[in-house]
């Protein structure tokens, strides 16, 4: 790290002020990179003993792929279809508040929105287990008879409405905020300067939209999305309530047997994991770890090349 | 395709504050009219009201008549959208979209009115709108790349360029220049007298050697205090306006005695 205070490159005189608060951001810039840096340690190194473990300490897979599998899958899933839905509402809601409601309207949405973010997870698990998922057996029960050529849909419909799309939907709803709240300011920052040439080439408000206000807040809706994801990926507790999970990989989204996801299945076996259980539940964590980096990092370099090409 | 604007007992408001009181004025086909006067005088508003681009800031509203064509432009069955599309518009800073090439900036209207046409009808647009803003000869090797990498007067030039692409009836211009050097703005001067021969053009600017350079006919506004709405004080042929004016008021705020 370069010191700020070489003598070689400048006599000026270092006014108190400025060093302190240069040290000081200095100083939590490294915090949040030994805390990263901290947890991954932390989950390499006591998860490497499960990598050759054998079944009794997998839960009964065979290898540690065969046991980490299904819970990636499952978390992918929910994960994707939680964005899925989550991203256009999103879109949609952050569009209201910045672009088409009045004033007036638009403040108290946007309050009630950011509550949203404010609800603990287990509330929402609690109301997507008792309530939510009862609520949506018809809507399967309709699904599976109308479109259960889909594999989506084959079902048998599950009774109880604890299925991944249930799943999905409640972390949608949980990401929902996020996304709002991000898009939104960055919809709001869009020069007035582009919106004025849009609407005086005779754009309508959703053609001005499309032409100022998304290229603007591309890299911000990316940002927001990403965001997004890491709370669909890491949901412990609502997932954990909502879910029935067995453990399987299926496409089948309404029906009772569905696959676990990686933070769901340590919540739920980690109270009563002992021995090598215990390396093979932090493996699963290390791989939901990296998986998210890598998502993070494909997602930035699409948008860095997207912007490349406007350069 | 240019036609003559017909302004008559125009009110403009932002929420219950009188901005513009009792404007009436004929502009001229095929010719240059230029809005002078101090800031705050309304003459941007004015120009802005003629494409009911000021109805988009929240509580701006405008009443009385404004006759392009035969049509009143605030007629309860006029779309604001389609009357943007027969009167383009020039801002005080150049305004090409960021993320879009020279290409797609000059079709951007294009696009808006009529989804697909083909290639070389596209070609042709760029190629003659380029060249109708005297900018062809400088991009035409690199329409591809972004608008915003050109210097400030060619993404002016580019910004008409993308108004006369879709062949509007009449092209506002709002302090066109105003954030243009010297050479840029003769550049953009010299084809705004190009541009006459086929538009209408009414222009705001707060150089008055510029009003004289370029218009045929000058409108005078002023107000009489802050607060209180801005009039149209006078509106003759430049010519005029600059050796003999009417008003005292006039005559004191082109020779630098303002008041």
């Amino acid at each position: 790290m370069a010191s700020s205070v070489a003598p070689t490159r400048s006599r000026a005189k270092q006014r108190a002020g400025d060093r302190i608060f240069a040290g000081a951001t200095r100083v939590a810039g490294v915090i949040i990179l030994v805390a990263l840096a901290g947890v991954a340690v932390f989950l390499t190194v006591e998860g490497f003993p499960a990598f050759g473990a054998d079944s009794t300490a997998l839960f009964g897979a065979s290898s540690f792929v065969g046991f980490v599998w299904p819970l990636l899958f499952g978390t992918l899933l929910a994960a994707f279809l939680a964005l899925l839905i989550a991203t256009p509402l999103s879109l949609g809601v952050a569009l209201v508040i910045s672009h088409y409601a009045p004033r007036k309207l638009a403040r108290p949405v946007g309050y009630a929105v950011d509550l949203l973010a404010a609800v603990p997870s287990v509330v929402y698990g609690l109301w997507g287990s008792a309530y939510f998922g009862t609520k949506l057996v018809p809507i399967y029960e309709w699904l599976e008879a109308h479109l259960g050529f889909l594999p989506f849909f084959k079902g048998p419909a599950s009774a109880t409405g604890r299925t991944i799309l249930t799943a999905a939907i409640v972390l949608a709803i949980m990401a929902i905020p996020i996304i709002t709240a991000i898009t939104r300011e960055v919809f709001l920052q869009t020069p007035k300067l582009h919106e004025e040439a849009a609407l005086a080439l005779g754009a309508t408000r959703w053609e001005m939209i499309r032409m100022a206000v998304f290229p603007y807040a591309r890299s911000g809706i990316v940002s927001a999305v990403m965001l997004g994801l890491g709370r669909a990926l890491g949901e412990t507790m609502a997932v954990a309530m909502v879910l029935s999970a067995s453990g399987v990989i299926t496409f089948n989204l309404i029906s009772s047997t569905n696959p676990s996801t990686i933070a769901a299945n340590i919540a739920l076996q980690f109270p009563e994991a002992t021995g090598l259980k215990v390396n093979a539940l932090i493996a699963s964590g290390l791989v939901l770890f990296v998986i998210t980096f890598a998502v993070n990092f494909a997602a930035r370099a699409i948008v860095a090349r997207a912007e490349k090409a406007h350069q | 395709m240019a036609k003559s604007i017909d302004v008559s007992d125009l009110n403009i408001f932002y929420r219950d504050f009188l901005a513009v009181e009792g404007v009436s004025m004929t502009i001229p086909a095929r010719s240059v009219t230029a809005l002078i006067g101090p800031s705050g005088c309304g003459k941007s508003t004015f120009l802005r009201s003629l494409n009911r681009m000021h109805e988009v800031i929240p509580g701006a509203r405008v009443d009385g008549k404004i006759v392009i064509d035969g049509q009143d432009l605030y007629g309860p069955d006029v779309d604001p959208v389609e009357v943007r599309r027969q009167v383009g518009m020039v801002f005080q800073r150049p305004n090409p979209f960021p993320t879009m090439s020279i290409y797609d900036n000059v079709l951007a209207g294009i696009r808006l009115n009529s989804r697909r046409i083909p290639k070389a009808k596209a070609d042709e647009i760029v190629e003659k709108s380029l060249r109708g803003a005297n900018l062809w000869t400088e991009v035409r090797d690199r329409l591809g790349k972004p608008g915003a990498g050109l210097s400030g007067g060619q993404q002016q030039r580019l910004c008409i360029a993308r108004a006369i692409a879709v062949e509007p009836q009449v092209l506002l211009m709002d302090e066109p220049c105003s954030a243009l050097d010297p050479i840029s703005t003769s550049a953009i001067e010299d084809l705004i007298h190009e541009l006459r021969a086929d538009y209408t053009i009414v222009i705001v600017t707060h150089n008055m050697q510029q009003a004289a350079r370029v218009s045929e006919d000058t409108a005078f506004f002023n107000l009489a205090g802050a607060g209180l709405p801005g009039r149209l004080i006078e509106m003759n042929p430049t010519k005029k306006i600059f050796s003999n004016p009417e008003e005292r008021a006039t005559e004191a705020y082109i020779s630098g005695r303002f008041g």
